[in-house]
């Protein structure tokens, strides 16, 4: 897989992760990944709750020392040289993790304090996102909405000028719109030169990176530009429409050649297990079955698959098959 | 006020000091229905929620469930529901089986109920294996599956799911999902909120809270034709942002 290049690691790399595993009693949280992130780069991990996403973080950011491999960051060992990286390291947890109740200014000033630097210093910096909640600057921050919370946690992170910024899950439990807003402001970070490494369990946030590695189970399936990723589905692909939605799905499994039907929005993605087979091909015969069944109604097409696709395929596959 | 409702909001509000969390809501959620209840984070969907499962009284209006009234008939419409919260509707420290057995007792069920339906749940979802094992080592998506069932063990009339996908990988969501359409299919009417606008159009009809207010109602279809959006998410995008600017409800 494309995650082989991450083999040597290199002081030009942001990140450079080889071979880390990390255990906790049995729970292999991360089971020997590797990969690299590229200056500049927003560096996607794309999966569940569970996946490792966050032991990783931790890693990263000289919290937890890895049971195995190495990791650096801006060229430094994050186990020996530990006090140099956080400096210059910013850090997002996944669980909200700022003072409840401090207000919003105090929190970004105690933050800004604990780097030996002063919110007023570090304005311009932050002011792009700092402005949105500059409104509700006196509020205590444990009475803030979901995606003001997030912004707050950002200017937090943001504060001290790292080089670097790790955002665990930073939009889990947003809104739709608050999570649009904050990609676009990430969008803004890395057009002023910051790296970005960037966990999310939404599939379709993958497409706001410019690399993004699908995780599951301690394991990398996949590292590829998101675009890549669903463009190298190995199996015809089809969207198929129609009324009785739940009888069409069993319907559309029953079929010799399904390979996994699963609803998307208000499509279902049918995949045939016909690796050969041309889409066009596949979609008159299974519209022809789905006559026989009984809904002669039904839509059927070829469709592009997108990451959520793929890492369903990748998720689903035998036990190391996906590497 | 018709008997075929399962749930009823007639003007339903309540404020906290000057603030108004929910505006004097009005909808109808027929019995057997899938209904989406969506909004921005604080747009008021837990504090309706919480309403019409009669844990906050209202401040003016009415809100009826199972036909019945929620604060006049509090006891009789707890029989007829089940509620799965935000990610904290099992207890860790106890195994997959104490914790069927504990809600089955809550809910009412005799200890010959409670080992039939645990059997029967158990086999179901597949963790006959697992019956022993602690909630705290199950995977997320199991723990919602699981808290799902638990939430149906009584075979209430309308179930109510706050956020039960939030975080959980794209497969056993889409499994979750399944779950609801069956239990649709059973007669229970599935009230839902959830984040991720792929699962609006698997209800049979949503509606979008903003500020307080519900800004729109129809089957996802209705909607998308009168917003002339390709998808839910576009819906959602247009009523919670109007101007297209950057502002947030506070």
């Amino acid at each position: 897989m494309s995650a082989a290049g991450a083999r040597v690691p290199s002081t030009e790399n942001a990140v450079a992760v080889d071979g880390v595993a990390k255990a906790f009693g049995e729970v292999k949280a991360l089971d020997g990944i590797s990969f690299t992130v590229a200056p500049g780069e927003i560096f996607g991990f794309i999966g569940p709750d569970g996946a490792g996403k966050t032991t990783l973080f931790r890693i990263l950011t000289t919290l937890l020392v890895p049971d195995a491999g190495t990791a650096r960051v801006l060229g430094l060992d994050v186990v020996r040289d530990l006090w140099a990286l956080r400096r210059r390291v910013g850090y997002m947890p996944g669980r909200f993790s700022l003072y409840p109740d401090l207000s919003v200014q105090e929190n970004v000033e105690f933050f800004a304090s604990v780097f030996g630097t002063t919110l007023k210093a570090e304005y311009e910096l932050i002011a792009p996102i700092y402005r949105q909640i500059e409104p509700f600057r006196e509020r205590r921050a444990g009475a803030l909405s979901g995606g003001m919370k997030q912004k707050l946690a950002l200017c937090c992170a943001l504060v001290h000028r790292p080089d670097i910024l790790f955002l665990d899950e930073p939009t889990t439990g947003v809104d739709a719109v608050s999570r649009r807003e904050f990609w676009d402001l990430l969008g803004e970070l890395r057009t002023g030169g910051l790296t970005i490494v960037v966990s999310t369990p939404y599939m379709e946030e993958a497409g706001r990176c410019d690399r993004v590695a699908l995780i599951a189970g301690g394991r990398i399936l996949r590292i590829d530009a998101p675009g890549a990723i669903g463009a190298a589905y190995p199996l015809p692909l089809l969207a198929v429409r129609g009324p009785r939605r739940f009888e069409l799905i069993q319907a559309l499994r029953r079929h010799p050649h399904a390979r996994s039907v699963y609803p998307f929005g208000d499509e279902l993605h049918y995949t045939d297990d016909r690796e050969d087979a041309g889409a066009a091909e596949v979609a008159s015969d299974v519209t022809a079955y789905l006559a026989r069944e009984g809904f002669a109604e039904a839509r059927v097409e070829p469709a592009e698959a997108g990451i959520e696709d793929s890492f369903m395929a990748l998720m689903g596959a035998p036990e190391g098959a996906a590497a | 006020m018709s008997d075929a409702a399962a749930i009823e909001a007639i003007g339903l509000t309540r404020r906290f000091g000057a603030f108004t969390a929910v505006d004097a809501i009005t909808f109808r959620v027929g019995r057997g229905e899938v209904f989406g209840f969506l909004g921005a984070n604080g747009a008021g969907k837990t504090t309706a929620i919480r309403m019409l499962i009669g844990v906050l009284a209202p401040t003016a209006g009415e809100a009826r469930v199972a036909g019945r009234d929620v604060y006049t008939q509090a006891e009789e419409v707890k029989r007829r529901i089940g509620y799965m919260s935000q990610r904290f509707s099992l207890y860790e420290d106890l195994t997959v089986r104490e914790n069927i057995s504990l809600y089955g007792g809550i809910y009412g069920l005799t200890d010959r109920e409670i080992d039939e339906r645990a059997d029967r749940l158990l086999e179901s979802l597949g963790f006959t294996h697992a019956a022993g094992d602690l909630v705290r080592s199950l995977p997320l998506g199991w723990r919602q599956k699981l808290a799902f069932s638990v939430a149906m063990i009584h075979q209430p009339e309308i179930v109510f799911l706050d956020e039960p996908t939030g975080g959980v990988d794209p497969i056993t969501r889409r499994q979750f999902w399944e779950m609801i359409y069956a239990a649709a299919a059973g007669g229970t009417t599935v009230f839902v909120t959830t984040h991720y606008m792929d699962e609006a159009e698997y209800c049979d009809r949503v509606s979008i809270m903003v500020a307080g207010r519900i800004a729109a109602l129809g089957t996802p279809d209705e909607l998308k034709r009168q917003f002339g959006a390709a998808s839910i998410d576009e819906v959602f995008v247009r009523l919670a942002r109007p101007e297209g600017g950057a502002k947030e409800a506070a």
